[in-house]
């Protein structure tokens, strides 16, 4: 089987600084890989150069594209990169107002990107942006109010809503439940978990938040000061940590 | 008025503002940007506008200028009068004795032709704007044809109005390429923007001109199920009955009586001239 997505040496710096050096992996159709480390590990700057909203220093992040099969994506062209970013792509950010329109109503929020792939039946978008309230979870009569009025959980839903809508083959989620309520934690999960299940998505998690891998992701990678320390199956890497960072981790000495 | 430059602004500048304009004509609909001179008149007085009108504007021509339709608003006065003392043009209300037409908010009832020129004053010119404030990704929006966006807004309309209420500066496609603002006419004007005549857009403050080449295709965006609709008060004039011209409401009185005129104040002189009467109207109104 072709992996849906296969990163190969992805470098990048903040001056001298390093922010993710040599990271390769391949992730199959169906798979969630959690990426776990400490703040300041390179997380997130290594989800941004996969997603493209950095520019990597070194490396190639090669997907399976409908159309032509294993592409370079850091090759490609600014509008290719961005029309992949709004179809088979989505990014769900750990801040829900960085990924949402704040001043647009939720229908509208969810609605965007079918609207922007084309959708021009006001009706159909409206039925598909209240069917998306459904599954996260928020009532229909919300439909209209914007995310302003939404807490932080409901907006955190919202953004997956917006994201999912047009059936991605691949998501990027940052903290997905970072800086929410322990309770509401729980409730992101479930419901991350069900829809990764129901629509078989594949996925790249990064989390400081071992309770979410252990959740969501099939494998799992352990990064430290920007470098991979470890990867393997979830249950492994965490009933079995092999490296020293990663037994720190795990044994929640480290754990923000 | 000898110490002005013909039409007040010096050549070089004029030379620079006209290669913006045909940089526009070339790109139907692409905002083009330009160093916008300072006019001796405040930016709400359509400085662009009158930017524009002063590149175009030759010896020859005979200039109008309308305001939401009238010629005699204080702006559309002023306007007139300054080409008239810094270009010694010709001046009309008439819109066919016209060559080139400063407006604000409106499109002539009247059918322009090949030989006129209608210069729009501008006040916002990226339709983006409103759900997307950062200038550096419109400009990518443009660049790469994403226009969702535009149909986000029209679907707000619609979820909170129950229509698109979008009345004026009601976005278009240009020769299926551009999204562009009409500038604040009503959307009633919106079907007009095809048509014979070079029409110019001319943006102070934001310092952009864009254009419509004659006879460009410029459909209004819209859904499926809710197709734009060029709509206008369900009446005739009361002064010259014309049923299809864009009205005003006018308040006559404290009990609440009004009359509907047309807004185009040259199109009703004209009607009542050639003996056509309103409701309200009389023989000798004009
Ligand atoms: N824009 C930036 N400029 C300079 N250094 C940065 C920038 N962003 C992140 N860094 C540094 O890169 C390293 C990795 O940061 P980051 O990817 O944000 O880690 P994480 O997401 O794991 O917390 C840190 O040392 C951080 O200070
Ligand atoms: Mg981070
Ligand atoms: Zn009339």
């Amino acid at each position: 089987m072709t992996p849906l997505l296969q990163v190969k040496g992805i470098e990048k710096h903040y001056g001298a600084r390093i922010g993710c050096k040599d990271v390769s992996f391949d992730l199959y159709p169906g798979e969630v890989m959690g990426i776990v480390g400490e703040s300041g590990s390179g997380k997130s700057t290594l989800l941004n150069c996969l997603a493209g909203h950095l520019d990597s220093d070194a490396g190639q992040v090669i997907f399976d594209t409908r159309a032509d099969g294993p592409v370079d994506t850091l090759q490609m062209s600014e509008p290719e990169r961005r029309m992949l970013g709004r179809t088979d792509w989505a990014f769900v950010h750990q801040h829900a107002r960085d990924g949402l329109r704040m001043s647009v109503s939720a229908g509208g929020n969810i609605g965007e990107r079918l609207m922007a792939v084309g959708d021009r039946h006001y009706g159909d978008i409206r039925d598909k942006a209240i069917d998306w309230l459904g599954r996260v979870e928020i009532a229909e009569s919300r439909v209209d109010d914007r995310p302003t009025a939404f807490s932080g959980g409901m907006q955190q839903r919202l953004q997956i809503a917006r994201n999912l809508v047009t059936g991605p083959r691949l998501v990027f989620m940052d903290e997905p439940t970072g800086g929410l309520d322990v309770s509401v934690q729980a409730r992101l999960l479930d419901l991350l978990r069900g829809l990764v299940r129901e629509m078989g998505l594949s996925a790249i998690i990064v989390t400081h938040d071992l309770a979410v891998v252990r959740l969501l992701a099939d494998r799992l990678m352990v990064m430290k000061d920007g470098h991979v320390v470890e990867a393997g199956l979830t249950d492994q890497v965490l009933d079995d940590p092999q490296h020293a960072y990663t037994q720190l981790l795990v044994s929640s000495v480290l754990q923000v | 008025m000898s110490e002005y430059n013909f039409a007040y602004l010096d050549e070089q500048t004029k030379r620079m503002i006209r290669r913006a304009i045909l940089k526009g004509l070339a790109v139907p609909g692409y905002q083009v940007p330009f160093a916008s001179r300072e006019m001796p008149m405040p930016y709400g007085w359509g400085t662009g506008g009158v930017q524009v009108s002063a590149a175009t504007l030759t010896p020859e021509d005979t200039f109008k200028v309308i305001d939401q339709g009238a010629d005699d608003t204080t702006n559309a006065v002023s306007i007139r009068k300054f080409f008239e003392n810094t270009a010694g043009v010709a001046v009309t209300e008439e819109t066919e004795k016209a060559t080139v037409i400063q407006t604000r908010h409106r499109i002539p009832e009247a059918e322009l032709t090949e030989d006129q020129i209608l210069v729009y004053q501008v006040p916002i010119p990226e339709p983006l704007r409103f759900l997307e404030p950062r200038e550096t990704e419109t400009r990518k929006m443009h660049s790469l044809e994403e226009y969702g966006l535009m149909h986000v807004k029209l679907y707000e309309d619609i979820s909170q109005h129950g229509d698109i209420a979008t009345s004026y500066a009601y976005p278009v496609m240009v020769q299926d390429r551009y999204v562009m603002d009409p500038s604040p006419i009503p959307k009633f004007d919106n079907p007009k923007l095809e048509m014979s005549a070079i029409q110019l857009f001319g943006a102070g403050r934001e310092q952009r001109i864009y254009a419509v080449p004659p006879h460009t295709k410029v459909v209004s965006l819209d859904f499926e199920d809710y197709p734009f609709e060029a709509t206008k008060a369900d009446h005739a004039c009361d002064l010259c009955g014309a049923e299809n011209s864009y009205l005003d409401e006018v308040i006559l009185d404290d009990a609440g009586n009004r009359m509907f005129v047309c807004s185009d104040t040259d199109y009703c002189r004209s009607r009542r001239a050639a003996g056509h009467v309103g409701r309200l109207g009389t023989e000798d109104a004009a």
